[in-house]
């Protein structure tokens, strides 16, 4: 059988996988990573979407090969259709654009690679081995349809939604049905729509536990999905069933063509306990690290990726694997205060009624709130409903 | 039994992620079920985003 | 009877449109067998880029 050694093996080649492979590559350990799939970035599972003026933070370089077009807002559209238009200067960086993933996973990868780490694709990892201290010494996998051996001292588990890694170490990350939100999407061409705003619409459309989404990829062209919480389906299919009913109710979305589809599922709830256990390490999806308002997972891999390859190429340079540990408290100081706010935050959203998104969005469109506090702004919520208020400050 | 139709499945993982059981696995393009692990929960059947899955009621032997 | 790897297949079609008697199919990303208009002549095998495909002679009945 085949063997290899490598100081850190990275299972899964997507954002956060190549984050990991390049910084820990950078800091002068070998790298692995490795691919279930035959290219890296296809088939695209993704909205798309993606904020700006975080990404040179990373070394990445804003380049039209992968982002494909520029965004200047997002509109949230209530049940009845009142609309907020949130702009670049409200939102701070949260404006940004849509991009090609699978070229955007490529570019990523490129970085890693150039950074010194190797990449296998088609070679998806089947279990880990252990050594008699406990410790993760690599995984048995099947490379090219062939048993492989791949010992590392670090494995880096940026295997996605699906993430094994962390259940074959044994690190819970089981989720519950409400932070699971499954979904389906089109690529549409011909449309009319506003192309300098993504469109969220909630409510009903989505069950309430979730939403539908626009997100423009050129002047009659967009991404249009749909999620939904698990807890709120009976019955398989549902979200490509809402989508359709979405797209029907929606003349300007119904005459366009459909070009591909995509699917796939997403946590919006909040990462284990633990992330770093006998040498096991997970980032991004994997570690349940994606947005729990919109579901979105690309930037928290990456400052995920970045943390964990640091760390394990530290480590590797020391000559303490115990140094990963550290690993928890970085990306902890760094990002569990966001996505508890917005877990919590959406755990509130999933309970309004259509009635009160309306009267939400409808009382925050009137107001400017652009120049208004946090709590100015439910100041002009409560004249329009009280109730809601009282239910928002108690999480604020 | 787990019964998935390959040709509705997209292979997104969505069920693979969601099992509280660990007993599905995704072979690149194709989900595989540990059907001896799998404690019937349906909870596959429900999150699959286009209905590819059929949690299988057997009769009792 | 023609044995396909899954693990090592990249499903290019290949095989699929070298079989002289159209036996072949690719679904997406799975390549199935018409075992019974098979002529077990062995091209698949041959022009299959990764070795994925494996013609298993029977023994005679």
């Amino acid at each position: 059988m085949k063997e290899m050694e490598y100081d850190v093996l990275v299972v899964g080649g997507g954002p956060g996988g190549s984050t990991a492979a390049r910084y820990a590559a950078e800091k002068g350990a070998s790298v692995l990573m490795i691919e279930k799939r035959q290219e890296i970035g296809s088939p695209v599972r993704c909205g798309e979407g993606i904020s700006l003026g975080w990404l040179e933070d990373y070394g990445i370089k804003e380049d039209e090969s992968w982002l494909i077009h520029r965004i200047d807002g997002a509109k949230v559209v209530s049940p009845s259709g009142f609309t907020l238009e949130i702009n670049a200067k409200m939102a701070g960086n949260e404006v940004g654009a849509t991009i090609r993933r699978d070229f955007f996973d490529q570019m990523l990868a490129e970085m890693a690679a150039r950074a010194g780490a190797d990449i296998m694709v088609k070679t998806s990892a089947r279990s880990l081995i252990w050594d008699d201290k406990h410790n993760v010494a690599g995984v048995k996998a099947r490379c090219n349809g062939e048993d492989c051996i791949i010992k590392a001292k670090v494995v880096i588990g940026a295997d996605g939604f699906e993430s094994q890694i962390g259940r074959w170490a044994g690190i819970s990350t089981v989720l519950k049905q409400g932070d699971i939100a499954t979904n389906f999407q089109y690529h549409m061409i011909g449309i009319d729509i506003d192309a300098r705003f993504s469109e969220f619409h909630l409510g009903s459309i989505a069950k309430g536990g979730g939403y539908a989404w626009v997100f423009p990829k050129g002047e009659d062209e967009a991404n249009v999905g749909l999620g939904v919480t698990l807890d709120m389906i009976k019955q398989g299919g549902e979200p490509k069933r809402l989508l359709d009913r979405f797209i029907d109710k929606h003349p300007e979305l119904k005459k366009g063509k459909i070009v591909e589809q995509v699917a796939g599922a997403v946590s919006v709830g909040v990462p284990p306990d633990i992330t770093v256990k006998n040498g096991v390490m997970l980032v991004g999806d994997a570690a349940r690290m994606a947005d729990a308002i919109t579901g979105g997972g690309i930037r928290n891999a990456i400052r995920s990726g970045k943390i964990a390859g640091e760390t394990a190429g530290e480590a590797i340079e020391i000559g303490d694997i115990s140094h990963i540990n550290l690993y928890e408290k970085r990306w902890r100081a760094e990002m569990e205060d966001e996505l508890y706010r917005d877990w919590m935050a959406k755990n509130k959203l999933v309970t309004l009624s259509d009635e009160e998104f309306d009267d939400l969005i409808s009382a925050l469109s009137e107001a400017d709130i652009e120049n208004l506090s946090v709590y100015e702004i439910l100041e002009v919520v409560k004249e329009k409903n009280p109730k809601l208020v009282e239910d928002l400050m108690s999480f604020l | 039994m787990i019964d998935i139709n390959r040709d509705k499945c997209m292979y997104c993982g969505a069920c693979v992620g969601t099992c509280p059981v660990n007993c599905m696995f995704l072979y690149e393009t194709r989900v595989e079920v540990d059907e001896d692990k799998c404690i019937k929960c349906g909870f596959c059947e429900r999150v699959c985003p286009v209905g590819a899955i059929t949690l299988i009621k057997e009769a009792k032997a």
